[in-house]
């Protein structure tokens, strides 16, 4: 399994990448591989506030749905909008075209709390 | 503790996820369901469904006891003939759909849900009857079904002889020294053929149908297949509470039967007007996937919930099957289907969802 070395991670499969205060957030590449097909994306809304670790959008596959959880805490600023038409970029690609929300962090430090690729790599080989 | 079918091992060298299914270890999917689904509906795939049960049943007034049994009408079948069929309670509510295949004049295989096995089985003994033998060989029968527009050269390269074009046949056959049996029923819609063998050479046959090209599915894209065609799954769409007659399924049931078990309240409730029907709904915008148990609204009032639903593969929309009170349950009907709190249009259309030539 892919584990990119320059993201953080959270324990629930979200991967973040951050530049300039701003976090783009995905599912990992193991993840999507436990997902199976995606065919259904249901984003977060644009302007909301959540708190880290709250569950602010859902993917489907054929069998089940799963919620997306925030690995911060921030306002989502940008959903992806290439998922309403392509939901399987989460499959085929997970760390780029596959991103599903960027979010403003309201508390950088939050990030020290998430994943290394290390720690997340032990955690998925367990 | 599932229970592992004979192919379990060619499940795992193939990659299958397994998962808990009526209490059998079976192959959700192998490479993914929408892959699996493509396979069947353009070329050829395969299924274990070991998992389903095997009943023999023989003797003279074999026929006769049946037809006191199922709704279908036994007695039509020749020799050589199968039906699909349903097992009734007293009220008339559905204990399990099957398929009869006509072995001989007073002999007969019935294939039945894994999920039923034991309930059948203590079904058919509490009604025994003298001269007729009943027995329950699930144990000691795998299934393979081979089902997709290219399935019948699949068979003729595994077997070296062509397959019946007829639709609803059973005939003997063997492979690898044992003897089993070749049957032209399915749960796809497409073209093909289940077979039914010892367990010992199940595995041999399911590398020798790969090998002729047939693609591994699971249940996963079994599920999907068969809810494009509108076929019930029972503990989803069929329930012991719901008649086949609200099921829509009163092309096999025989009224003009003398008689069988469940036909007086089937008869009392055509006479007082069936209270539901079960709809098929197509989603008439985006949608998620729809599942069980999704609320079902007409004018806003919740009137029912979804007991199968998917995002049709075949079709790129959301599909679901419902039972709507009788008055709703007319084609055209407008309706909406509450995902998460969101409502998604969609009307009530005629069964198949997927439409074939």
């Amino acid at each position: 399994m892919n584990v990119p070395d320059d993201l953080k991670y959270a324990e629930s499969h979200e991967w973040i990448r951050v530049a300039d205060g701003i976090g783009t957030v995905g599912i990992t590449d193991h993840a999507q591989a436990e997902l199976t097909d995606i065919v259904f994306v249901e984003p977060p809304k644009v302007g909301v506030t959540f708190a880290g670790h709250n569950a602010v959008a859902v993917v489907e596959s054929v069998k089940a749905a799963s919620d997306i959880y925030t690995p911060v805490s921030g306002e989502i600023v940008e959903v992806n909008p290439a998922l309403d038409g392509d939901p399987a970029l989460l499959n085929t690609d997970p760390f780029g075209d596959g991103w599903i929300f960027k979010i403003k962090l309201s508390d950088p430090a939050e990030l020290d709390a998430l994943k290394t690729p290390e720690e997340y790599r032990a955690q998925i080989s367990e | 503790m599932p229970t592992r079918t004979a192919l379990y091992e060619r499940h795992l060298a193939h990659g299958g996820r397994m998962v808990d299914f009526a209490g059998w270890e079976m192959p959700v999917q192998y490479t993914g369901i929408l892959d699996e689904h493509r396979a069947v509906r353009e070329t050829v795939g395969l299924f274990d469904i070991s998992h389903m049960g095997e009943f023999f049943v023989s003797g003279s007034g074999a026929t006769a006891w049946l037809d006191g049994l199922l709704t279908n009408r036994v007695a039509k079948l020749a020799v050589g003939e199968a039906q699909y069929t349903l097992m009734l309670n007293e009220r008339g509510g559905v204990i399990d759909d099957l398929i009869v295949y006509r072995l001989g004049d007073e002999e007969y295989l019935l294939i039945v849900n894994a999920a039923k096995i034991d309930e059948d089985a203590a079904w058919l003994s509490t009604h025994a009857l003298d001269g007729v033998t009943f027995t329950n060989r699930s144990d000691e029968y795998s299934a393979i079904a081979v089902q997709g527009p290219i399935a019948r050269g699949v068979f003729e390269t595994v077997f070296g002889t062509a397959l019946s074009t007829d639709r609803n046949r059973v005939a003997a056959i063997s492979f690898g020294g044992a003897e089993g049996f070749v049957v032209t029923t399915g749960y796809t819609g497409e073209d093909g053929f289940e077979i039914v063998i010892p367990n010992p050479v199940a595995s041999a046959l399911w590398d020798a149908l790969i090998t002729a090209g047939a693609k591994p599915c699971g249940l996963g894209a079994r599920d999907t297949l068969r809810l494009e065609m509108g076929y019930p799954l029972n503990g989803s769409d069929l329930s012991p509470d719901r008649t086949p007659l609200e099921a829509g399924l009163g092309f096999f049931v025989d009224l003009s039967k003398d008689d069988f078990i469940g036909k007086a309240a089937l008869v009392a409730q055509k006479e007082s007007g069936l209270p539901a029907r079960l709809a098929a709904i197509a989603v008439t915008e985006k949608s998620p996937p729809i599942r069980p148990h999704y609320p079902v609204l007409v004018n806003g009032e919740v009137v029912s919930e979804t007991c199968s639903g998917a995002l049709s593969p075949s079709l790129g929309h959301g599909i679901a099957m419902a039972y709507l009170p009788a008055a709703l349950a007319k084609i055209g009907q407008s309706v909406e289907i509450e995902v998460r709190g969101k409502r998604y249009p969609g009307s009530v259309v005629k069964k198949p969802f997927l439409k074939r030539d």
